[in-house]
């Protein structure tokens, strides 16, 4: 196989171990290590990875091209299938876009349930990705500890959406309903045990020798090179970087919440581990505050060109009536302009950039997807590494192939 | 920022309307190399979150496609927006940061990939979403919806000598398989076809 073939060209130096005898080997599409439909090629020399090649794409749909054809509401189901580990904060990012474009402030209220979904939302991506990780160092235990967990979680969403999976909860301006009763009630519960479970899932594997021997020290990325390949999120911040966009482009009032931001010090696997671990208290923290001081009052705003009027008005009132029609079949009307706006989600910072010529159809959505970001990074990360510790480098970095390949 | 430093270094940007409070800059072609050099050397942008790539339409003449890069500076927590517009649009063209940012690789193929525009200066320039045979730019304003009859992806075992091969039912997506005996999406499916949406709009 030629040179060409490969899109990385820097293979790794091996300082003498080189052999000279390479092997090409396809990992994937369809393979337990790669969490989805990746397909890595890899140039070995023995155990060595020399270079590699990521090839993605089998889950292309084609999002950014239908989001042209459609009204904003009309996007956000298919937000969910972009990181379908974390539908939920998708959603909100989507529409905290569509909302910076238009100019609309949500309402308090509709503020901090979002707060909690989002970090709901984390809780249950870094379990599902603690869990997998965990797999790939070769405990099964994790595992079932894991997804006890966020099948909780599910349950909540459930409860409040109606799916598990795939939520489609939030709305341009508001969101589509507000909290069943007692819901907040659960959520605390849910807390009460999940923090002693998290220490438990944290006493099982964070001090276990063979987890440590197989993920420390490996796959290390510095500060510059990580912001070089523009990772963020909990990859970034293992790797000594402070970054929060929560903290730093505050938004749905993450400033008002007391919370750290946890960093890492080598930038290995094992600090992408703890990072993440460490998140999930972190939001614990936050969802806890923010049942604390959950303002009362509406859900959407008022306003009839954004959100649907109520179901009994549309029954009784002509107006009503009229602006329901023209929601539905027009969508929201959102003015002239362009937007950008990332929301720092489980899996790193979303963004959407969204140009609009007016009225309910975007003109042009581009997904800033963190898990595309992640996996091109693999082409200077992976070389140099044995291949066993391939599985442990992609477990760390958690991507979703869902949000990679849009 | 420091606007009197950032007026003194990156005069040469045109400042361009911004409804969401980022800086927004229009940047001509032959400038963006330097200017992203000078973000990332002197105003602390450590990052290139995005590039997104845009097609303003038939209309927009030779100026039609473009990309829209986003910078973010971890240190100074902001963002910055450089629209940068290709000068033909028969052969759109841009010259590639690469050099200065590691991940403008894939975000660059992309844009090659799905919008058709080349980076000059990229070291392995080639489609990332959709297959290396795909002969279209998908996210082209006159690209419909319903998508076009493409060639099915040669399979990668393609030259072995003597393996038959047959491709894998549905191979290439369910847009693109003629072959399966499907008939083409838009007589399947006619709401797929460009403009279906423009009734809405008419109501």
């Amino acid at each position: 196989m030629s040179d060409s073939e490969f899109t990385y060209s820097e293979p790794a130096s091996l300082a003498g171990l080189h052999t000279g005898e390479k092997m090409i080997l396809n990992v994937g599409p369809s393979h337990p290590a790669t969490h989805g439909v990746l397909r890595l090629k890899l140039e070995l020399d023995g155990d060595m990875v020399l270079r590699v090649d990521p090839i993605v794409g089998q889950l292309h749909r084609g999002q950014e091209k239908l989001a042209e054809n459609m009204t904003y509401n009309q996007f956000i189901p298919f937000t969910d299938r972009l990181d379908y580990l974390a539908p939920m904060a998708n959603n909100i990012a989507f529409s905290q876009c569509v909302e910076k474009l238009a100019g609309i402030d949500v309402t308090p209220r509709c503020k901090a349930i979002r707060v909690i979904c989002a970090e709901l939302s984390r809780i249950s991506s870094h379990l599902v990705g603690l869990a997998a990780y965990g797999m790939d160092a070769g405990s099964w235990t994790v595992f079932m500890y894991c997804y006890t967990q966020r099948e909780k979680v599910m349950t909540l969403f459930e409860e409040l959406t109606g799916a598990r999976l795939t939520n489609s909860y939030s709305r341009i301006g508001g969101l589509f309903r507000d909290m069943p009763e007692c819901w907040l009630g659960n959520v605390n519960a849910f807390l009460n045990q999940f923090l002693p479970a998290l220490d438990e899932i944290d006493a099982l594997i964070t001090r276990n020798k063979i987890f440590i021997d197989r993920a420390a020290g490996i796959g290390i990325v510095d500060a510059k090179t990580a912001m070089q390949w523009g990772l963020t999120g909990a990859n970034l911040r293992a790797s000594g970087v402070a970054s929060d966009l929560r903290k730093d482009v505050p938004y749905l009032g993450y400033e008002d919440y007391d919370f750290d931001i946890p960093i890492g010090v080598h930038g290995d696997c094992y600090d992408r581990w703890l990072v993440r671990i460490e998140e999930m208290r972190q939001s614990a923290r936050i969802i806890r505050q923010a049942i604390e001081k959950m303002p009362d009052g509406p859900v959407n705003v008022s306003d009839p060109k954004i959100t649907l009027p109520k179901k009994d008005g549309v029954l009784r009132d002509m107006e009503d009536l009229i602006n329901n029609f023209v929601l539905v079949t027009q969508g929201p009307y959102i003015p002239e302009g362009e937007a950008y706006f990332e929301a720092d989600n489980p899996k790193g910072a979303l963004g959407f950039y969204i140009v609009s010529k007016g009225g309910g159809v975007p003109y042009r959505v581009k997904i800033r997807a963190p898990s595309f970001v992640s996996l091109s990074a693999m082409q200077e990360l992976l070389p140099g590494h044995h291949m066993s510790d391939v599985a442990i480098i992609l477990g760390s970095f958690d991507f979703v192939l869902g949000e990679c390949d849009r | 920022m420091n606007s009197e430093k950032f007026k003194a270094e990156m005069g040469f940007l045109k400042p361009r309307k911004s409804v969401d409070g980022i800086a927004a800059f229009d940047c001509r072609r032959e400038d963006l190399l330097k200017a992203a050099k000078l973000l990332r050397d002197d105003f602390e942008f450590q990052a290139l979150s995005d590039i997104a790539s845009i097609d303003m339409g038939v209309e927009a003449g030779e100026s039609r496609f473009g990309a829209v890069y986003h910078f973010y500076s971890h240190t100074k927590k902001y963002y910055i927006r450089l629209v940068c517009m290709c000068e033909s649009s028969s052969e759109p063209e841009l010259p590639s940061l690469c050099s200065v940012y590691k991940g403008a690789d894939w975000l660059e193929r992309e844009a090659y990939d799905l919008m058709g525009i080349s980076f000059e200066g990229h070291p392995r320039l080639k489609r990332i979403l959709m297959w290396d045979s795909y002969p279209w730019h998908p996210l082209r304003k006159d690209f419909p919806l319903a998508g076009r009859e493409a060639p099915l992806p040669p399979s990668f075992e393609e030259g072995y000598k003597g393996v038959e091969i047959k491709p894998a039912p549905e191979e290439g997506g369910p847009f693109h398989s003629p072959s399966c005996g499907h008939k083409f999406s838009p007589e399947r499916e006619p709401r797929s076809v460009d403009g279906a949406c423009e009734r809405v709009d008419n109501i």
